[in-house]
């Protein structure tokens, strides 16, 4: 049990942590609104508290400092300015830091701890007393025991309540309850003040309760009862061991400095003899309390019991994937119930497809319902990039803000978990090689700050990532020299602007003169491409010289079903991505134009783009010059380069379940995956971008084709 | 009869470290997730004791105790009030506004029972 609520206060942290970092996100922004200022406030001290229910000491204790500052800022006693907001952003990342240790083990950076903690106590006033993490409210009940526990005192308490104790909801009986589960207790009422009934203020207190407890508790254990009606009451608690007490303790001092007690002491210890306890003495005795009475009546009964006001379940993932899985099956399943019904010999079928259609229409329903089950808006992989920008820029001795923008478009949890690495590494980029030094900036005439923007959207069936900076640009000259210094073109190589630009996601290029520690970490940003690559996604760069650079990441919007054009290339069935093509057309003579020995172009509107063979390009027959192939698929990459995919025809467009071929057959170049069709055979999902990369064709525009070729040269 | 507790925190930790307290100890345990909702929890709820946060969002906990105390619901029932420190101005605000007693996160499970127990008699 203990486990599981730890585990809900980690999942907790991250909710609060994400509260906390958008609240600051806001505050820097300038939105000192009360209301944004409490909002940090309570998730911190929500920190604080549940980290205090766990003894996570260190955490305890940094969040308190992190809170007590905070509080004064909501007092009003500190001004927000540039400095202090600072000094809360740094502490707001060490604090994610102390949970990520108290969860995962680990350590921190101790003097980066310690020059914090005395940042945050700079602003905090006075002499502030010690934390200490005593259980309060229990006084000395629980405390070890005392030497004299064992032995049985006799307590004379006397307690007259004054009338504001009634308006607290405290009640006589249920304190004398306590009391009597401390050893046996003695009742006796002492109504002596109470006037006749004419003359009785209702609101007044007349009552006095003289009680004998014999305990072998603590006198402080006693006290601890009375301890929420304190100054409410008149109470003196008297025990018969008080002397005996003070007898003790002067022996204590006696014994240390080598002194035998006198005789008398135990005299004074003899305990007298104990009251007959009473069957059942506090119930009487409390009976005409002038209480409120409790609202047991106050309200008609109702058992519901009420959670949350958005209900929420948490499911294992596990359960989701196995669910998508079987939506999966019922795809196919459904095209295999589709293609048999067509090829069944009856003459009048109109029910049987309508019926299908509906099953057809209620499958991508539960489809798309359990895609959003594993949807999520980017929002936290966002916050955290704020963090990442703010690092990187104290790393740098850059100022630059991140702005972000669609927070809400939401992503499969996959993606959202495999993009944190890219976009910490393109981020880190934009900081180290994008965004110029203040000064620059002001001589360039812009803004000291540069922004960085981050940027989320749906674009037709996939999920655009953009990250924009205002920085100086891709620096093309010195990257193409790079490319040559290391070989990876030719030195005569001719390329367009958009080409030099993409030669940073070759592998092994890398521009920084040394490799820093902040984007360096020995990886570049081939790493990055591989990995939006490995999601299904593309990442392609534009720039504008002194204007700033954009990286565009285009991903699927889910990692199992798409859309795809079923077509037939040397008389096997594939698959493309409805999301790359553009435009289908029929070929005939007059659009062709042979260029060379195996170069076509087609002519479009007075527009040629190369044309690829698909059954070429993968090997599965030679180009036919002769014969136009009967459909071109006009796709558009990521540089936005037009080509055409000769295909042999186009059968259906539907929606396919991706198989992934990883441990199948290893990666086939031109094939992104495969998937099950309508009669149960398996086809091909093609990779456009990669085939035109494979083929000759289509050669001439492709940059790394390109590239390749002229390495090999 | 179970003793009814109404827990207002905003902290699920918090929720659970009293629902699994409480029910152990045999406590019938309702909970809202802040202040607003406890208020419009109680008439319903019917609680025999309130245990309440101070730092909620939409409605902290001395209002909560100011809208129970107040005419409308005008309860009579015992609030605890859940505090991180063990400031006095902040028990004696809570008091001042209706608060029977307080309770010191981190509590254990003893600390919290016995609190109960001087404000319900009730050990369960």
């Amino acid at each position: 049990m203990a486990g599981s609520i730890q585990d809900t206060f980690f999942e907790e942290c991250e909710e609060l942590l994400e509260a906390m970092d958008e609240g600051l996100t806001a505050i820097e922004g300038g939105d000192h609104d009360p209301e944004v200022v409490n909002a940090v406030f309570r998730a911190v001290h929500s920190i604080k508290g549940g980290a205090g229910a766990f003894g996570l000491d260190e955490l305890v204790a940094f969040a308190h400092k992190f809170e007590t500052v905070f509080d004064e800022v909501r007092a009003n006693r500190l001004e927000l300015d540039t400095k202090l907001i600072q000094l809360l952003l740094r502490s707001s990342d060490h604090l994610s830091d102390l949970v990520a240790v108290a969860r995962d083990g680990g350590s921190t950076d101790e003097a980066h701890h310690d020059v914090l903690i005395s940042a945050l106590e700079e602003y905090i006033e006075e002499e502030e007393e010690e934390l200490v993490f005593q259980p309060m409210g229990l006084g000395g009940a629980f405390d070890a025991a005392p030497i004299e526990m064992e032995k049985e005192r006799i307590y004379k308490i006397r307690f007259h309540p004054l009338k504001d104790m009634y308006g607290t909801g405290n009640e006589p009986y249920f304190l004398f309850q306590t009391l009597a589960d401390l050893g046996t207790l003695e009742v006796q009422l002492d109504d002596s003040e109470l006037p006749g009934f004419d003359a009785l203020d209702t609101d007044e207190s007349y009552l006095t309760w003289k009680l004998t407890l014999t305990s072998t508790e603590s006198k402080s254990a006693v006290e601890s009862v009375f301890e929420f009606v304190e100054g409410l009451c008149e109470l003196s608690i008297e025990s018969d061991s008080d002397a005996e007490d003070e007898a003790n303790a002067l022996a204590a001092l006696d014994a240390a400095f080598g002194v035998m007690p006198e005789e008398g002491a135990d005299q004074v210890a003899a305990p007298f003899e104990a009251p007959v306890p009473a069957s059942e003495p506090v119930a009487e005795a409390a009976d005409p309390a002038p209480a409120p009475a409790a609202a047991k009546t106050a309200a008609p009964k109702a058992e519901t019991a009420k959670t949350g006001p958005n209900p929420t379940l948490r499911v294992d993932l596990e359960r989701v994937d196995r669910l998508i899985n079987a939506v999966g099956e019922l795809i196919i399943n459904h095209s295999m119930l589709a293609q048999q019904i067509a090829n069944l010999d009856v003459a009048d079928l109109r029910d049987v497809e309508t019926e299908l259609e509906g099953f057809k229409n209620l499958a991508r329903d539960i489809q798309e319902g359990v895609m959003s089950i594993r949807a999520q808006p980017v929002k936290p992989l966002f916050q955290r990039m704020a963090r990442i920008v703010r690092e990187a820029s104290a790393a740098t001795g850059k100022t630059c803000k991140l702005v972000t923008e669609g927070e809400n478009t939401e992503v499969d949890k996959t993606v959202i978990e495999r993009l944190s690495d890219p976009l910490t590494h393109i981020l880190r980029n934009a900081v180290d090689h994008g965004v110029e030094k203040p000064e620059d900036r002001e001589a360039a005439g812009k803004a000291r700050s540069g922004e960085i923007r981050l940027t989320a959207s749906h674009r037709s069936g996939s999920v655009c990532i953009e990250i924009k900076d205002d920085g100086a640009g891709v620096n093309r000259p010195r990257v193409k020299q790079i490319a040559i210094d290391k070989g990876l073109i030719p030195e005569n190589a001719d390329l367009t602007d958009s080409e030099i630009d993409n030669l940073l996601f070759l592998p092994g290029f890398s521009t920084a003169k040394e490799i820093s520690n902040l984007s360096g970490r020995g990886v570049g940003m081939d790493v990055v491409k591989n990995a939006v690559t490995a999601l299904g996604g593309r990442i392609n760069i534009s720039s504008t010289p002194g204007k700033g650079s954009t990286f565009t990441i285009i991903l699927p919007l889910t990692l199992a079903v798409m859309d795809g054009m079923v077509v037939s290339v040397a008389d096997q069935t594939m698959v493309v991505p409805i999301t790359s093509i553009v435009e289908t057309m029929r070929g005939s003579d007059d659009m062709v134009n042979n260029l060379g020995a195996d170069g076509t172009l087609l002519s479009i509107r007075g527009n040629f783009v190369p044309v690829c063979d698909v059954g070429a390009a993968l090997g599965l027959d030679k180009p036919d010059h002769d014969q136009p192939p009967g459909v071109y698929l006009l796709v558009e990459t990521e540089t936005g380069q037009r080509s055409a995919l000769a295909v042999d025809d186009i059968h259906d467009q539907r929606q396919v379940v991706i198989k992934s071929l990883d441990g199948v057959c290893g990666n086939i170049p031109g094939v992104a995956a495969a998937t099950i069709l309508g009669d149960g055979k398996i086809a091909m999902i093609l990779d456009p971008e990669s085939i035109l990369a494979a083929s000759p064709s289509a050669a001439a525009f492709d940059t790394e084709r390109r590239l390749n070729n002229a390495i090999a040269s | 009869m179970k003793t009814k507790v109404l827990a207002i925190d905003d902290s699920r930790t918090i929720r659970n470290l009293l629902a699994a307290a409480l029910e152990e100890a045999g406590f019938e345990y309702h909970c809202a997730v802040d202040g607003r909702e406890g208020v419009d929890m109680y008439p319903d709820v019917a609680p025999d004791v309130v245990i309440t946060d101070i730092n909620m969002p939409n409605l902290d906990g001395f209002g909560v105790i100011e809208e129970l105390r107040g005419e409308d619901i005008n309860s009579k029932v015992p609030i605890l009030v859940l505090t991180t420190e063990s400031a006095p101005e902040l028990k004696a605000r809570a008091r001042n506004a209706g608060a029977t007693g307080w309770i010191t996160k981190p509590f254990d499970d003893a600390s919290l029972i016995f609190a109960l127990k001087r404000v319900t008699g009730a050990a369960a």
